[in-house]
């Protein structure tokens, strides 16, 4: 059986005040009904784009390349009419920033109540209803009281379940959320995440999750994607690649996240690990690994060609040619 | 009330107070005697220092002042020194033309800008974006005067569609009075419309960009629906700023589109009240658009809180 989403070897090009810049270069993945898939990696390695380009809201001026096939029928090359049968309905998306990401002119209530009405045809007071119940779903108290207020009348936390509240409304086949827990408090971030792994389970939904934070990814997700420069750079189960870490951006990430250590002088003294270096500009990526400029592994033949997704391992893969150096090798 | 209104509502009282005071002050220091105005320079010292009795010249200035403003809530505007009726009669007659007129303009203004603003935001850079800026760009240039004279040369003298100029009255029926006012309605639009489109035109796009829109979107709410659902109401307030001041010219200054059409206006009675000395008309006109103009202020701040309920706790 064919996968629910198919993503094939997609392309996003944005026009920038430096001419055109790949942001995303041939990222190809497969969603199965069910299945959770966390894509990881630094700002601008365009898994955000990656995300706006499957329901067609990239800017304007962006460009898209490849196909993006929900059971089957290419996203990429329907009509804007259709697409929008399809957002909110079979797709929906919670975005980073619920501060400004929901109507501040608009009753809460009401902007549940609007994919309801646009996709399930219900009218005003059903709509009404169905946003209470889903209010209530999401943990919002009181319901009945909060249906009526406004954004600004809502904490960060309370906001971005207003939004997976958005997003549920028409149960949708796939949730995408966007880096859902970055503009939050820590203590809330936890919550969240709990609510959104809940309603997938609960819902059988596949889930999409874009975070910057591989131990966010670890814990809600089955299978990762990571990207550094626009592509991807490993795949696999979640257990294999943090098992193995074949790729050494993803040693570089995980290497990167503070941990406390047992308070002797040997851990106080260690300084956090970064990654030397910067994400190279979108306009003037090197010809070959993306991530050789800032690797320690890096040879001469990295530097030439872009280096083929090889299998490390079951349906675990690496675009990386020194994985004889990194596979088995602490990090 | 909320408690912005309530502060707005006292602003509004404060300023009309103060401006009573200024219209006061400055017609006191300004040389002329109305009882030499009203009899003329033959007149006679003790028909002067009758009539002075009589109008209160004499009283002390806040005597005048409070006898004045308490003419006003009572609705007593006093008499005309030039034409020997009732101040109220005047402004009255005036305000059938210009109350009317004021409103065809404003409701032309905003649909032309609305409808050319939100369009040529949606479509930003693109052809009609180009066009609707450019024919802005000339409605801003042309004075109203000149294009109200064009107007007469092809509706009234040309075509015979409408007369030239000159207010029939309501009294000869609503369509020839609606008629006499379309003319003046469309020069004074012109110029407005075009300012407002460019207005609501930055203000669609600023708001189009905001992280709200991409939820809609997201939802699969249509570009179309977006654009009027979500981003127009957003938008508004800039534009219903700009709206309450074109708002208050339509009724204060329009004195040169009612010269253009001989029209019987509120600006015209002005013109003529100073041009006679006629200081009770003058100071009760001027008092009356002070009222209409912090009014108009007050109702656009009233707006403010029905577009926006983030103002019903916060300041601006």
């Amino acid at each position: 059986m064919a996968a629910l989403l198919e993503v094939e070897d997609l392309h996003v090009t944005l026009e920038t005040s430096r001419g055109p810049a790949d942001a995303v270069r041939g990222v190809s993945f497969a969603l199965e009904r069910g299945e959770t898939l966390g894509i990881v990696g630094e700002s601008g390695c365009g898994k955000s784009m990656t995300a706006l380009g499957l329901i067609g809201l990239l800017p304007e001026r962006a460009r898209t390349r490849g196909a993006v096939r929900l059971d089957g029928r290419d996203l990429l090359t329907m009509s804007e009419g259709e697409l929008c049968g399809i957002r909110g309905n079979r797709i929906a998306m919670i975005f980073q920033e619920p501060m400004t990401s929901l109507n501040p002119v608009h009753p809460v209530g009401r902007q549940i109540a609007e994919p309801l009405m646009l996709h399930r045809g219900l009218n005003r007071a059903a709509a009404r209803e169905e946003a209470l119940r889903l209010l209530d779903r999401v943990g919002i108290p009181n319901p009945a009281a909060r249906i009526d207020a406004y954004p600004h009348q809502m904490s960060g936390g309370q906001r971005q379940r207003v939004m997976i509240a958005i997003a549920l409304s028409c149960n949708p086949d796939i949730l995408l959320a966007d880096e859902p827990t970055t503009a939050l408090d820590v203590t809330i971030q936890g919550q969240i995440l709990d609510l959104i792994r809940d309603l997938v389970d609960e819902r059988g939904m596949s889930l999409i999750l874009i975070s910057h934070a591989l131990g966010v990814i670890a814990e809600n997700t089955r299978r990762m994607l990571v990207m550094y420069g626009g592509r991807v750079v490993e795949s696999g189960p979640v257990g294999e690649v943090f098992g193995r870490m074949a790729h050494p951006y993803t040693r570089g990430l995980f290497a990167a996240i503070p941990r406390l250590g047992d308070g002797r002088a040997r851990d106080r003294a260690r300084p956090l690990a970064t990654i030397t270096g910067t994400v190279p500009e979108l306009a003037d990526m090197p010809p070959g690994c993306a991530f050789a400029p800032r690797c320690d592994l890096a040879v001469d033949a990295c530097r030439l060609a872009q280096p083929p997704l090889l299998s490390i391992g079951h349906d675990h893969v690496a675009a990386c040619i020194r994985t004889d150096h990194t596979v088995g090798v602490p990090a | 009330m909320s408690l912005f209104l309530a502060k707005r509502f006292a602003t509004l009282i404060g300023t009309l107070l103060f401006t009573s005071i200024v219209i006061f002050i400055v017609l006191e220091i300004l040389p002329g005697d109305p009882a030499l105005l009203i009899l003329g320079i033959d007149a006679q010292p003790g028909q002067l220092e009758v009539l002075r009795q009589q109008l209160g010249l004499n009283d002390p200035a806040w005597t005048r002042y409070w006898h004045w403003v308490g003419g006003l809530l009572t609705g007593d505007f006093g008499i005309s020194y030039a034409y020997k009726v009732p101040v109220w009669e005047l402004i009255g007659e005036r305000l059938q033309l210009t109350i009317p007129l004021a409103f065809i303009s404003m409701a032309l203004t905003a649909f032309l800008a609305l409808v050319l603003g939100v369009y040529a935001a949606a479509n930003h850079n693109k052809t009609g974006d180009v066009a609707i800026m450019a024919t802005s760009q000339v409605g801003i240039s042309i004075p109203s005067f000149w294009f109200a004279i064009l107007l007469i040369l092809l509706f009234a003298v040309h075509l015979g569609w409408v007369s030239a100029g000159g207010f029939p009255g309501w009294g000869a029926g609503l369509v020839p009075a609606l008629a006499s006012l379309i003319l003046p309605a469309i020069s004074l639009a012109i110029v407005q419309a075009a300012i407002l489109a460019r207005i609501t035109r930055s203000s669609v796009l600023e708001v189009m960009r905001e992280d709200f829109v991409r939820t809609a979107r997201a939802k699969g709410v249509s570009k179309r629906a977006v654009l009027w659902g979500h981003v127009l109401r957003n938008a508004m307030i800039p534009v219903i700023t700009v709206m309450g001041v074109q708002f208050g010219n339509l009724i204060a200054g329009t004195i040169v589109i009612e010269q253009v059409f001989t029209l019987p206006g509120l600006g015209r009675l002005m013109f003529q009240a100073i041009n006679q000395r006629d200081l009770e008309l003058i100071k009760n006109v001027v008092m009356l658009l002070a009222v209409f103009v912090v009014t108009i202020n007050f109702i656009v701040d009233m707006l403010y809180v029905v577009i926006d309920p983030r103002l019903k706790v916060h300041d601006v």
